[in-house]
């Protein structure tokens, strides 16, 4: 027994000791895959979540709610006007006086300003809003901001990073920070980075948040995942931007 | 509503081979899955897709349940002339939808 927490203590230290990702060793989950997978991403008349952009380039242009605006009523031409906005979230919103994620803001300003219901954060047509405003920003660097007012939320998603989670104690750290590269059963370990969401998987056969993939490492630990929506989830992916800083973005990426 | 992309050169030299390339949003429901309350969901595949150029019959597949979600194909042809492509995918419920593509042979 003593033997075990003295080995138990010895894997903490260990832990402990290891330190972020060096930017020069940053690289999105992209370059791990095959290259037919990447073909399939590259390519965007191969790529399956262009249907989910499309989608959303039509949703665009069309009124919803009480108000009868669309989301071109205000912001004009998405090309110009979005341009670049998904690599600066999550954001501070003023009104909650909290980090908000992408997705979360395009149904807010549904809600407050088209009079629209809520979208549940799943729905095609939240996903495929999100994924043709975030491929406007396609190839440009993950640049977020240098709000002071975020980095509490961003050292407590630094801190889940960190924490050992479910009966299987592994952190996000223990793989993505430690061991990428290496082989998690049939699969390499990616570093991480939230570079392509929403993106088209492959194992789910369709285009998914990042919220999604989250639940899927808790569960994969067995911890009990946080709901749709939870405020850890906006906080995790702050500090995940903030770590994938300069890499490009990829939406809508294809993973396996 | 249609959600599908499709991809055809838009010119090409008359005689020359082109790739076509379709893919379109669909669930490709297997009938092997059971949902949340055990009741096997009902299969719903596309079971076919055909193209025409220019109304003649160049390109057509019968899929079945192995085939994954939002299917992907691509085919070549020989640009005979100027005309249009339409491409037809048709699932269990009976359903089909259509899309077009003009091409422009010089």
């Amino acid at each position: 027994m003593l033997r075990l927490a003295l080995l138990g203590a010895l894997v903490v230290a260990a832990v402990g000791a290891v330190a972020d990702i060096a930017p020069k060793d940053r690289r999105s989950g992209f370059e791990f895959m095959s290259p037919q997978t990447q073909a399939m991403q590259s390519d965007e008349t191969s790529n399956p979540g262009m249907l989910w952009v499309a989608d959303g380039e039509r949703l665009w242009g069309e009124s919803r709610g009480s108000a009868g605006k669309s989301c071109a009523s205000c912001h004009d031409d998405a090309v110009d006007s979005m341009r670049g906005v998904a690599a600066r979230y999550p954001a501070f919103d003023e009104e909650t006086k909290r980090p908000i994620d992408l997705m979360s803001r395009i149904d807010q300003c549904r809600a407050k300003r088209q009079g629209a219901p809520s979208l549940t954060q799943q729905s095609d047509e939240l996903l495929a809003l999100t994924a043709y405003v975030a491929y406007q920003s396609r190839n440009m660097p993950i640049a977020p901001p240098d709000d002071p007012r975020l980095q509490p939320f961003r050292d407590n998603g630094r801190d889940w990073f960190n924490r050992r989670l479910g009966q299987l104690q592994l952190s996000c750290a223990s793989c993505h920070d430690e061991r990428w590269g290496a082989r998690l059963g049939g699969s390499v370990i990616p570093q991480g980075h939230p570079t392509g969401y929403p993106l088209y998987r492959l194992e789910w056969q369709t285009v998914g948040s990042l919220q999604r993939r989250l639940r899927g490492c808790l569960v994969g630990v067995r911890a009990q995942p946080f709901d749709f929506g939870a405020p850890e989830f906006v906080d995790i992916e702050l500090f995940l931007m903030e770590r994938a800083r300069g890499l490009p973005m990829e939406t809508p990426a294809v993973r396996p | 509503m249609i959600r599908a992309l499709v991809n055809v050169p838009k010119t090409a030299r008359r005689g020359e081979i082109i790739e076509v390339r379709a893919m379109i949003q669909h669930v490709m429901e297997t009938g092997y899955r059971e949902g949340p309350n055990g009741v096997t969901i009902p299969r719903n595949i596309i079971n076919r897709f055909v193209c025409k150029y220019a109304g003649e019959e160049i390109f057509s597949a019968e899929l079945f349940p192995a085939i994954s979600a939002n299917p992907y194909m691509a085919f070549s042809t020989v640009a005979t002339g100027s005309g249009t492509l339409t491409f037809e995918w048709t699932d269990d419920q009976g359903e089909t939808q259509s899309t077009s593509a003009e091409i422009t042979v010089t």
